[in-house]
Formats: structure tokens, sequence, C-alpha cells
């Protein structure tokens, strides 16, 4: 008996639920978290659409919400925004687009379609636990919608959810907490589920220095989701406690609101709760880039028909920045008072953990040199990400530094500086990925013209949004002015970008229906290609398009190779995939 | 033969080449889960050292041992051996298993069960010894020892209750998992090919058994010598 007698033997005919809905195949799960946090990103997009408005017209009625909200709509009386609105949309478009859109989409999508079929896998080693994965996000997700609807509106605390503020505020907050004790729960299984599925379960052949890129980023993110979210889910869990029990870890005693004295029982730290968060919340930031860091890798490799360069010190970099991304924490803190010696600390650690991301760019632009490119779809977001993860990089270097960080805390360029990691960094990546992936998940490409006419517009946008906000944080306008500093004597200078950022918002907005009817548009009528379209040299291509249900392949494949074995000297293609068998 | 065995096991899911491969990856699934489990209570832990060093607030380190004074050790040292004798039961259930003795195995779970349900009794027992003596945090809150230690013996109890509430949680799904477990030894679900649900369930008990043995001395044996 060999392995391959059972691939394919949980094959069996299920009925519309199990197979749609509560389906154990990593690829339908992988898809089904794919849909939703592209649903959730759409609509932390319009929240934050809905704020860029005010920005841009402080206190002016918004022509297309006039007749939505009614005139004593505590939201937006007759299209106007109320403060407290602002602070629901401010907090709500974090959370969503970190913990419900780009998390689920790189780790809980793309991880989960591709990886097992990477290392070439029949399914996740635990594929219930796949499924109530993607459920408890699912509930997490409904929970965070549903706060919208409790009297005082979604949590307004911002997405850190600083204590004692978070502590006092309405019961958007305990939903906000609720929510993410479910996400959290959601992320760890997920988190077990990829570490064993790619300890366990390579195929032959695949060793760990064979694995693909994109493999290994995977593998770290999940150590980082698995070390660092439990703790923030027992912080949650404390700031339940302080909420609903009466508990006080997180809120001092003496405290005096509205100029009557809070009624606390013991009295603790509120700044234990930002050590608790920021513990969590920035290996979360790795989270957030090294999937992203993955799908590039393996386009850029794909689309230049070069192997990696430096394959091995990429790989050693991103655990080594996994490794630091958890005592670095204490650098979004600097301006709590703590001593020159902690700051010294996390300032140092800081610096450090820029080396190994500034390795890991670097192989991907050598790897780019005598290449010969493909400007394909999937390509071009994967150049893009380059410069703009640069960009958010490099501008990240003054906040890690004390001195620096204490002007420009707060300020716009804090903004602009991590959205241009995660927006043009990673939301390129992702649609990058979406384009690369594609004809694996149905059979046919998406359609070029289409993709490029997403692509520029959309490139131009995002950097016409972001690159004002650096400018805007330079000259020391706070991030959390409700009317975008229109009564801030020292933000005048800088006002009129606050209409440029809002347009590149809404042309931003506009063009994303390209991707959307694109994306519709190909799953029945895109071209149809073969099961390796773009040449590429990893397992998933050795498997039909779409993947065979329950099972991927029809032999499981063997790793003869490395995973970028491009241009391969004396070989008579230019790509010689991991899947096929020594040329005698 | 026994290859063939191995793959054509009722309990081999399709996605696994054979036992082994499924084995190793159930357990170290477990193992890592158990990593989460430790970064989970770890806030808590450290919440209680920043608490009680005195650090935030210097009064509440005597408070704490004015607190722990309130603490019924006979009780807690009672929980702490049913506890490890779970922690027996369990292993001798593992290994009943793997020698494919089926009644013993089916005793040691039983055992475990009870020793799980009595050290919840007990705890029971102890909060309500706890909620009688207004020792429960909030509006209620009675304390008779020195005024200026009545914020830090508010903390302990606030601690004391999150803490064995949320180890006692750990300890009613564990009770969830062990009925589950026992059920299938009974339908002949286990032997020595498969046992692996009983091990990792059983990784799961011995660790919450290792929280309970981290929060007594925590929270019962702070200043034992000088107690009433």
């Amino acid at each position: 008996m060999s392995a391959d007698d059972h691939v394919g033997s949980g094959n069996a005919k299920h009925g519309f639920w199990r197979t749609y809905v509560f389906s154990t195949d990593h690829k339908t799960i992988g898809l089904q978290y794919g849909l939703t946090a592209m649903c959730f990103l759409l609509f932390g997009f319009g929240l934050m659409l809905l704020m860029r408005w005010q920005l841009a017209y402080p206190e002016e009625a918004n022509p297309l919400l006039k007749n939505l909200f009614g005139e004593n709509h505590p939201f937006m009386p007759g299209g106007v925004m109320m403060p407290d609105f602002y602070n629901q949309l401010g907090a709500m478009h974090g959370t969503i687009m970190v913990f419900l859109g780009i998390v689920p989409i790189a780790v809980g999508a793309f991880g989960n379609y591709v990886v097992p079929l990477q290392i070439g896998a029949p399914d996740m080693a635990f594929p219930k636990l796949n499924m109530a994965s993607y459920w408890c996000y699912f509930v997490g997700g409904v929970i965070m919608l549903a706060s919208f609807f409790v009297p005082g509106g979604a949590a307004n605390s911002g997405w850190t959810s600083y204590a004692p503020l978070s502590v006092i505020a309405t019961d958007g907050q305990t939903f906000w907490l609720i929510g993410m004790i479910a996400l959290i729960t959601s992320s760890l299984l997920g988190a077990v589920n990829f570490i064993v599925t790619i300890i366990q379960l390579r195929a032959e052949g695949m060793t760990f220095m064979r694995l693909p890129f994109f493999v290994w980023a995977q593998l770290v993110t999940a150590f980082l989701l698995l070390l660092a979210f439990p703790p923030l889910e027992a912080a949650g869990i404390l700031q339940l406690m302080d909420r609903v029990a009466g508990t006080s870890f997180f809120l001092p005693s003496g405290l005096v609101i509205s100029g009557q004295p809070l009624q606390v029982a013991g009295g603790g730290s509120a700044l234990l709760w930002q050590h608790l968060f920021w513990f969590l919340a920035h290996p979360e930031v790795y989270v957030l880039i090294l999937p992203a860091l993955g799908i590039v890798a393996e386009i850029i490799a794909n689309n230049t028909r070069r192997p990696l360069w430096g394959y091995r010190s990429m790989v050693y970099s991103t655990i080594f920045l996994g490794f630091m991304s958890f005592i670095v924490w204490a650098h979004h803190m600097f301006l709590t008072g703590m001593s020159t010696g902690i700051s010294s600390f996390f300032q140092t650690t800081t610096m450090i953990i820029s080396i190994p991301s500034v390795v890991i760019l670097t192989a991907l632009v050598i790897s780019l040199w005598g290449g010969s490119i493909r400007f394909t779809a999937p390509m071009l977001y994967a150049l893009a990400f380059l410069p703009m993860f640069a960009i958010g990089g490099l501008t990240g270097l003054p906040l890690g530094l004390s001195a620096s960080d204490i002007a420009l805390h707060d300020t716009y360029y804090v903004i602009g500086h991590f959205h241009y990691i995660v927006a043009p960094g990673t939301i390129f990546a992702v649609f990058a990925g979406i384009h690369y992936w594609f004809p694996k998940i149905t059979g046919r490409k998406m359609n070029d013209t289409l993709a490029k006419l997403h692509f520029w517009p959309s490139l131009l946008f995002m950097n016409g949004i972001f690159m004002p906000m650096l400018v805007q944080g330079l000259a020391g306008v706070s991030r959390r002015l409700y009317d975008g500093g229109a009564a801030y004597a020292h933000a005048q200078d800088v006002l009129y970008l606050n209409k440029v950022m809002s347009h590149s918002a809404f042309g931003l907005g506009v063009v994303q229906v390209i991707f959307i009817i694109n994306l519709v548009w190909s799953i029945k009528s895109g071209e149809k290609v073969s099961r390796n379209p773009w040449d590429a040299t990893t397992l998933e291509w050795a498997a039909p398009s779409p993947p065979l249900p329950h099972g991927n392949f029809e032999t499981l494949p063997v790793a003869y190779r490395g995973p970028t074995e491009y241009s391969v000297p004396g070989s008579s293609s230019d790509f010689t995939p991991q899947f096929q068998a020594e040329e005698s | 033969m026994s290859e063939h065995a191995d793959t054509a096991h009722p309990a081999l899911r399709h996605h696994f080449d054979d036992l082994n491969q499924q084995h190793a990856a159930g357990t170290l699934g477990m193992w890592f889960f158990l990593v989460t489990e430790i970064l989970f209570f770890g806030p808590l832990f450290f919440t209680y050292a920043l608490f009680r060093s005195g650090s935030l607030d210097p009064s509440f380190q005597n408070a704490f041992i004015a607190a722990s004074h309130h603490q019924n050790i006979t009780l807690g040292l009672t929980n702490t051996i049913v506890l490890i004798a779970s922690s027996l039961t369990v292993a001798l259930g593992v290994y009943f298993a793997q020698t494919n003795k089926k009644k013993p195995l089916v005793l040691m779970l039983v055992l475990t069960l009870l020793c799980g349900v009595a050290f919840l009794v007990i705890k029971g027992i102890e909060y309500n010894q706890h909620f009688a003596h207004h020792l429960f945090p909030g509006q209620g809150f009675h304390w008779d020892g020195a005024p200026e230690l009545a914020r830090g013996g508010q903390m302990f109890y606030i601690l004391y209750f999150c803490m064995t509430g949320l180890h006692a949680f750990h300890m009613v799904i564990g009770i969830g998992i062990f009925i589950y477990i026992l059920m299938r030894a009974m339908r002949n679900d286990f032997s020595s090919d498969y046992y692996v649900p009983i091990e990792v369930s059983g990784l799961y008990w011995h660790f919450v058994d290792i929280v309970w043995i981290f929060l007594f001395p925590m929270l019962y044996l702070i200043d034992p010598a000088s107690k009433h």
C-alpha cells in the first residue's frame, strides 16, 4: 500500500452545506476567508471614506448621505458627522482593516489555499479545526459589525483601546472586546494548524530549505500569531472584567471623570494595558507584512525567471525578524514616561530589527537584476510593493528613535508611515497574489487590461493619500483631530492637503470597481489556461486547476529540488519545477 | 502486514500517510496549543507580580500578605493533592491504552473525572466562604484589617477570583473533554495502535494541573507561618 491510495478517498459527495458552508477542505475555507475578508476590507475602506469627507469638508453635510441618516440620527444628523461617530469610525477602521481584513486575507486566505499546495499536502493537518477557525473569525466579524447598533455606537477608543478611556467608554467597547476574543481564538487555532501542517505534512523531498519563501513567511507568521495573541486575549478578558465585573486591572485609583471621582475597587495600572496590547501588536505588524513579502518573493522569482537572490539569508532574516519583533514593543510607548535606560534598550532593538527587513527587501531588489522581467499583472503589483514598502520602512526609523519620536508621536506622520507599509505595501501584495493564484483557483486568468487599468490609478491615488500625510505630520498636525486641523493654528499651512488626500481616497474607491468587475467577470469569462500558466516551479502548479477537492493532487508530488530553479544552465526550458524528476 | 494495518486503520484520516504521522501531528498540535495557553496565563501572572512586588503601590505588598491570611490553606492543599492524583490517573490511563487494557483504562478515566469534579466542588466551597466573609471585590467588599491595606486587599481578591476562575473554566473544559474520551474508550475506540486522543487530552489536563501548582503558593502560601 502506498500513501497515494487513500489520497482523495475523503472525496465523498457532500451536500451543499458540507461542500460550500461547513467545508473542511482547506481550499474552500481559504476562499471563504478571502471573500469575507475582501468584504471587510471594502467596508473598512468605506468607513475611511466617510472620515475623509469630514476631514476635507469639516462639518459640511455629505451630499451622498444627506438622506440616508435622519435629522436626529446620533451618527450623522442630516449628513453632518458628529465627533463621537468620527471616533467610532477611527477605532473601527483600524480594527476592521487589521483584524478582519488584512490578517484573514493574508494568512487565512492565501495561507490556507496556497501553503498545503506548495508543500505538497492533501489538506491541512486539522481540517475541522480549520473550519472552526473560519467560523470563529466570522462570528467575531459579526459581533464587530453588530456593535454599530448598540446604544452609543461602536467602540470609540481607538483600535488600541487604551485604558482608562476604553474602560469607561460606551457599550460598543464591550462588543469590541468580545469580538476580539473570538478573532484571537480564530487566529490561534489557525496558527497551530499552520505550524503543524508545515512541520508534519511536507511532501517527500520537501526539506525545510526547499520550502518556497512564501511558506517560510507563513510559518514565521504563524509563530508570531501563536506567541503574541494569547497575551492580548488575556488582556482583553481583564479589560472585559473591568467593564462588566467591576474589577480594576487597568483603572487607577483616584480617577476623576467630568468632575466626579470614580469609585474604583482596588486600583490598577493604565500603563499595564499598553504593555500587554503592544506586546501583541508589534509582532502583529510583522503578521501584516511577512505574508506580503512571501507573496511578492514568489511572484518576483517567477517573473524575473531567476532564482531568488539570497534565499537562505532571506529565510534566516525572517526567523530573526520574528524573534526580534517580541522585544521592540515599547517603542510605541516612548511618551509614557519610561526611563532613558528602557527607551535606549527599545530603540536599539528597533534599529536592529530594521536590518533583517532591509536584507529581505534588498534580496528582492537584487533578484530583479539581470532577470528577463515579464511585466505581467501580478508582477506590476509586486514591483510597486518594493518602493512602497521601502518608504514605509524608512519613514519608520525616526519613529524608532525616542528623541525624534517625541515630536512625531501621534501626528499624521505615524499614520502615513504605517499605511505605506500596509496599504500600498501589503494590499498591493494581496492584489498581486490574487492575480497570480487566480488561474490555480479557477483555471482562468484575470483580464490583463483591466488589471493595468486598476493598477496604475491605484498606485497614483495611494501615494496621493499617504504622501501628504507625512508632510502634514512633519508640520505637527495631530492625527486625532476630528476637523482635520481646521481649528488648529499650526495646521493652516498644510490644510489644503486634506482635500488632496480625500479626493485621492475617493478616486481610489472608484478604481476598485474595476478590480471587482475584473474579479467577477474572470471567474466565468477569463481566458482559459493550463495548470501552470506562469511557467512556475513550485508544487501548487503540479495540481489541476482548481485542485481536486479533498486531496488536491492526482498523485502526491515529490520535491526534487529548491523552489525557484529558473533558467538553470544547460536546461532545455527556463524553468525546472520542483516536481520534475531529474533529467537523465 | 503491519504496514497494511497502519494505512487502513479506521481512525486514520485521509490526509495522513499513516498513524505515526497522525500521532505526531496530534501531539505537536497540542504542544503548540499549550504554548498559547502558557502565554495566555502569562499576563495574569505578570499582573500578579506587578501588584505583589509593590512597584505600582508599595502598600500592596503588605496588603497581599494580609489578604492571603483569609485563605483556607487546608482546602487549597486538599485541592492540590486531588489534582496531582488526577494527573497520575491520566498518565496511567495512557499506559493502559497503550497496553490494550480496556477495563483499567475506563476506571482511570472515571477516577480522573471524579477528581476533576471534586476539585470544582472544593473550589465552590472556598468561593462560598469568601462570599460569606464579604471578600468578593466590588460594592459589598468588606475589609476588617488595616484600612490603608483595603485597596491592595481588594486587588488580591480581584486577582484571586480571576486567576482561579479562569483555571476552573479550564477544568470544566477538561472535564468535558474527558467525558468524551470516556465515551470513546467504552466504545473500544482506543488500542495500542491508536491512543492519541487520550495522550493529547492528558497533556492538556497536566497543563491545567501545573497552572494550579503555581497558583497555590502564590495565592495561599504567601505567609503561611504567621497564619492567624
